[in-house]
C-alpha cells in the first residue's frame, strides 16, 4: 500500500523511528486486528491500535453501553449509554482515525461463529470478560493458527501473555480448563480499578504492533503480571506443557467442532 | 526449609507439600495454576508434590475480567 501525504504526516513520529520507517507503517496500515470485547481492555487496545494506524479493526461484542461501564471502558462516552458497544466503538474510532476500516460483529462469540470471524484477521486481541469465552478464543486461535494477545484484569491486578499457536505455551498450557465459577471471583462482584485495564490493554496494543512489525521480543512463553497496589510487574516463564489438552503431546481437544 | 514463592523467600520449619503451601497462604487450589521450578503442576498432584529446599514456586491466579 502507498501512504497518502496525510498519512505520512499523521504517522510522522512512528515513521521517523528507524525500527518502523515507511515500510513498517505500511505494514501497520495493511494489518487486520480483531478485538474481542469492547470493554475495559478492548477500549484502550483499540484506541491505540487505531491511532497508530492499524488498517482494519474488527470488534466483537453483544452488549450495550451501561453507565457502570464508563469508569474503565474509555472508548464509550456518556451519550453512548444504551447503544450497542460495537457501534459506539466504531463511531469513536472513525472520529479518531478515519483511515481505519472498522468491522463490527454485534454477537456473542460461540463455537459456531468464532472460526468464521477470526479467519479474516491477522491476529486477535482477547479482551473478553469471562473464562468460557477466553478458552474458546484460545482454542479457536490455535486451530486457525492466529497469534493471540491474551489478557485479564481484576481489582488492582492484570496479566498479559502472547500466544503463537504451535510455538510456545498457550493459555491451556498454564490453565488447563476454565475454573469452576465458585472458585474464582466475578469482576462484577470483586470490582476493578478503572486504570488497570487501561495499563494492560495498552500493553496488548503494544504486543499486537510488535507482532505486525515483526520487531522486538513478544511475551511468547512469558506472562507479565501487574500488581497495581505495589506498582510492580512480575514476569513468569510459561513453558509449553506436554500435558496441555490442546497443544500437548497427547491432545484431548483435536478438532474445534468435535470438542 | 526456604523456598521462593512468587519471588519472595518463605521459610518453613518442616517439609510441606504444594497443597499445604497453598493452604498456608489461604489460596483455593481451584483458583490458581502453579509452576514448580518452571514446570506446570497438575492440580490433582498438588497434595503429592513435596517441596524441597531452594524450590521456586510461581502461583498464578485466574484473572478473567476484561
Amino acid at each position: 500500500m502507498i501512504l497518502s501525504n496525510e498519512q505520512l504526516k499523521r504517522y510522522e513520529r512512528q515513521i521517523i523511528m528507524d525500527t518502523i520507517g515507511k515500510e513498517g507503517q505500511e505494514k501497520l496500515c495493511s494489518s487486520k486486528v480483531l478485538v474481542i470485547g469492547t470493554g475495559g481492555l478492548g477500549s484502550p487496545a483499540a484506541l491505540y491500535l487505531a491511532a497508530m494506524g492499524v488498517g482494519t479493526l474488527g470488534f466483537v461484542d453483544s452488549d450495550c453501553v451501561e453507565i457502570s461501564n464508563l469508569q474503565r471502558q474509555i472508548i464509550h462516552g456518556t451519550p453512548d449509554i444504551g447503544k450497542p458497544k460495537v457501534e459506539s466503538a466504531r463511531d469513536r474510532i472513525n472520529q479518531l482515525n478515519p483511515h481505519v476500516k472498522v468491522e463490527v460483529y454485534k454477537t456473542r462469540l460461540s463455537r459456531n461463529n468464532v472460526m468464521g470471524i477470526i479467519s479474516k484477521y491477522d491476529l486477535v486481541v482477547d479482551a473478553v470478560d469471562n473464562f468460557p469465552t477466553r478458552f474458546l478464543v484460545n482454542d479457536a486461535c490455535f486451530f486457525a493458527g492466529k497469534p493471540l494477545v491474551e489478557a485479564g484484569v481484576l481489582r488492582w491486578e492484570g496479566q498479559v501473555m502472547t500466544i503463537f499457536p504451535g510455538e510456545g505455551a498457550c493459555y491451556r498450557c498454564l490453565f488447563k480448563e476454565p475454573p469452576l465459577p465458585e472458585n474464582v471471583e466475578d469482576p462484577g462482584e470483586a470490582g476493578v480499578l478503572g486504570v488497570i485495564p487501561g495499563i494492560i490493554g495498552t500493553l496488548q496494543a503494544l504486543e499486537a504492533v510488535k507482532i505486525i512489525l515483526g520487531r522486538g521480543k513478544n511475551l511468547k512463553g512469558r506472562m507479565l503480571i501487574f500488581d497495581g497496589l505495589n506498582s510492580s510487574f512480575r514476569e513468569i516463564e510459561v513453558p509449553k506443557n506436554p500435558r496441555c489438552p490442546l497443544c500437548g503431546e497427547e491432545p484431548k481437544i483435536t478438532s474445534f467442532e468435535g470438542k | 526449609m526456604q523456598i521462593k514463592v512468587n519471588g519472595e523467600i518463605m521459610s518453613f520449619t518442616s517439609n510441606i507439600t504444594l497443597l499445604q503451601l497453598l493452604e498456608s497462604l489461604e489460596i483455593n487450589p481451584g483458583s490458581v495454576a502453579v509452576e514448580l521450578n518452571g514446570v506446570i503442576i497438575d492440580r490433582d498432584n498438588y497434595g503429592k508434590t513435596g517441596l524441597n529446599e531452594g524450590d521456586v514456586v510461581e502461583i498464578v491466579r485466574f484473572v478473567g475480567g476484561g
